[in-house]
């Protein structure tokens, strides 16, 4: 199977105009842009971090929001407690939405199907409640950030800069799923969605390829969590909402379920179109949900399966 | 001839049915050793038992000297037991090469290679070829590319035989190679299972008695949850207690 030269090359310019946005923006005097530029990167890498999960690894969780929410609270809680370095809070964040994953996913992964839904609801509306009611995390309202991450030698106070450090991040968790996928393990998520029975029978330790997967998905999460936390200015427990599972899930639906691209390419539709008809109407939810529907119907791949069939 | 999986006293029922009611069965290491029984006897569910996707209630089995009794599924393939199953079960949206390259694949059992993350697998040309080996042994060299979902019934069965043997087992269990395939098919299966014997240990369950008979180096007859009788195809032929059970008067 050679790599096709044309999805590569499509890639690089793709990525190109990414790099190039804030500079265009900025030359028009549309920073505020730069801003929701960064958010759709964010929603992006988080919705990416679900589609490995709910794509490639054939399990549907609906508790994404969960591990979204605890690295932003990671970053929060850490910078309230006078730890300022990215260098240090962003990996934690990671590494709690890690372990969480790895408990939650632990007690869930017997189950399946709807089951598995409801069960990964239960436990993320948990930490939602649980949250909201600690004081020391700031309970309703939240936990504002006294400023951005410092990630030295880079400036994050700058927009741009933080849109480029998670640009940086986007392009190379897509990088890394390429690789996962086309490696013996991404081999044996294949082999499990399509007969688990027989994966069994071939002596693939079933559980703790699903959990693994589980935990990686949500780890993405996890440090989408700790950029958006500095992006708001705030970790917010609407980021631990259920809603917030759904709107990761219509992403990823949108985009391609098990495409590359999907989470990335729903994240930039949903919030795109949010943005757009928000401006125009009051009833862009609506508007939404019909492009939701007309995307089931009609390219059952999402948008992603729309242009050839890339993985 | 020692036995290479010793079962003792085993028992499991399924609510007030005694599904297996006091197996006791060797196989020794070598032979094909064929169980068959009427319909409803507990065949299956004694595969399911020796395979580990059901646990018993009561009764050991000994694989290979040590109890495997309360193992997992995974655990009995890497001490080396293998199934086929009695409905065809592979992957069906992917290439035959792929299928029995993911059965190569399951026997690196370190951590390392089953959750290799960076090396693309297309990288590995010794596994692509032992995967190509395998399948040029059942027959299937010419179609190796196809998807799984394309090819016939009978191809698909052999696929199943060729991804069991790539997990290299030291026993391999073959639920009714040949349950839903047309004459030529059983027999082209008939002649693979041949071809194993001597250097494959197989437990055979099979309903067509010309073949158990004609492949089997020992046949064991399971009714009611026990084995009846058990001995060489032509003393459990003649034996009395089999004709009236199972064979009736068809021989």
């Amino acid at each position: 199977m050679k790599p096709s030269h044309s999805g590569t090359l499509a890639e690089t310019a793709l990525l190109i105009a990414a790099v190039a946005l804030p500079l265009l923006l900025q030359a028009f005097g549309e920073d505020y842009y730069i801003g929701f530029a960064t958010r759709l990167l964010i929603f992006a890498l988080a919705a990416t971090g679900l589609n490995f999960i709910v794509g490639y690894g054939g399990m549907v969780a609906f508790g994404h929001a969960a591990f979204f929410g605890i690295g932003a609270y990671a970053v929060a809680l850490l910078m309230n407690a006078g730890i300022f370095s990215a260098w240090i809070t962003w990996p934690v964040a990671v590494a709690a939405a890690a372990l969480a994953a790895l408990l939650i996913g632990a007690a869930s992964l017997r189950t399946r199907g709807v089951y598995f839904i409801m069960i990964t609801l239960a436990f993320a509306q948990m930490i939602y409640y649980s949250v909201v009611s600690l004081e020391f995390a700031g309970g309703d309202d939240g936990l504002p950030l006294e400023q951005r991450s410092t990630l030295v030698p880079l400036d994050l106070a700058d927009d741009a800069t933080l849109y480029w450090v998670t640009l940086g991040l986007l392009a190379a968790s897509l990088m890394a799923l390429k690789r996962l996928a086309a490696s013996r393990y991404g081999r044996a998520l294949t082999g499990l969605r399509q007969n688990e029975t027989r994966m069994e029978a071939l002596g693939y330790p079933v559980q703790q390829i699903k959990l693994v997967c589980f935990v990686v998905g949500s780890a993405v999460a996890g440090l989408a969590g700790a950029l958006l936390a500095n992006q708001n200015g705030m970790a917010s427990p609407s980021q631990l909402y259920w809603t917030q599972s759904g709107m990761l899930l219509v992403m990823v639906i949108l985009g391609g379920v098990g495409q590359r691209f999907g989470g990335m390419l729903g994240a930039i539709a949903l919030l795109g179109l949010e943005e757009v008809l928000g401006r125009i109407t009051e009833h862009s939810h609506f508007y939404v949900g019909l492009a939701l529907l007309a995307v089931v119907l009609y390219a059952p791949r999402g948008l992603a399966g729309l242009w050839g069939r890339q993985k | 001839m020692t036995a290479l999986l010793e079962i003792s006293g085993l028992k499991r029922h399924f609510g007030g049915l005694w599904a297996t009611n006091g197996v006791d069965l060797d196989v020794v290491t070598g032979e094909v050793h064929a169980l068959i029984g009427p319909n409803g006897a507990g065949k299956t569910t004694l595969i399911h038992l020796i395979s580990g996707e059901l646990l018993p209630d009561a009764g050991t089995l000994q694989f290979a000297g040590s109890d495997i009794s309360q193992c997992t599924t995974h655990d009995r393939v890497a001490r080396g037991i293998t199934r086929s199953y009695q409905i065809t079960q592979i992957f069906p949206r992917l290439s035959l090469l792929e299928n029995v390259r993911l059965a190569v694949q399951s026997r690196q059992r370190d951590w390392g290679s089953s959750l290799r993350f960076w090396r693309p697998a297309s990288a590995d040309f010794r596994m692509i070829e032992e995967a190509e080996d395998w399948l040029s042994r059942v027959g299937l060299a010419a179609e190796v590319s196809q998807l799984a979902c394309d090819v016939s019934h009978g191809e698909r069965r052999a696929l199943e035989l060729a991804m069991a043997l790539a997990t290299r087992p030291r026993l391999l269990l073959l639920d009714e190679p040949m349950a839903g395939m047309g004459p030529e098919e059983s027999e082209h299966m008939a002649r693979l299972i041949a071809s194993l014997k001597g250097e494959q240990t197989v437990l055979l369950v099979e309903h067509d008695m010309d073949i158990v008979f004609r492949l089997a180096d020992r046949v064991s007859v399971l009714v009611s949850g026990r084995i009846i009788v058990s001995g060489t195809p032509d003393f459990v032929r003649e034996h009395p207690a089999v004709r009236s059970a199972y064979l009736g008067d068809a021989l």
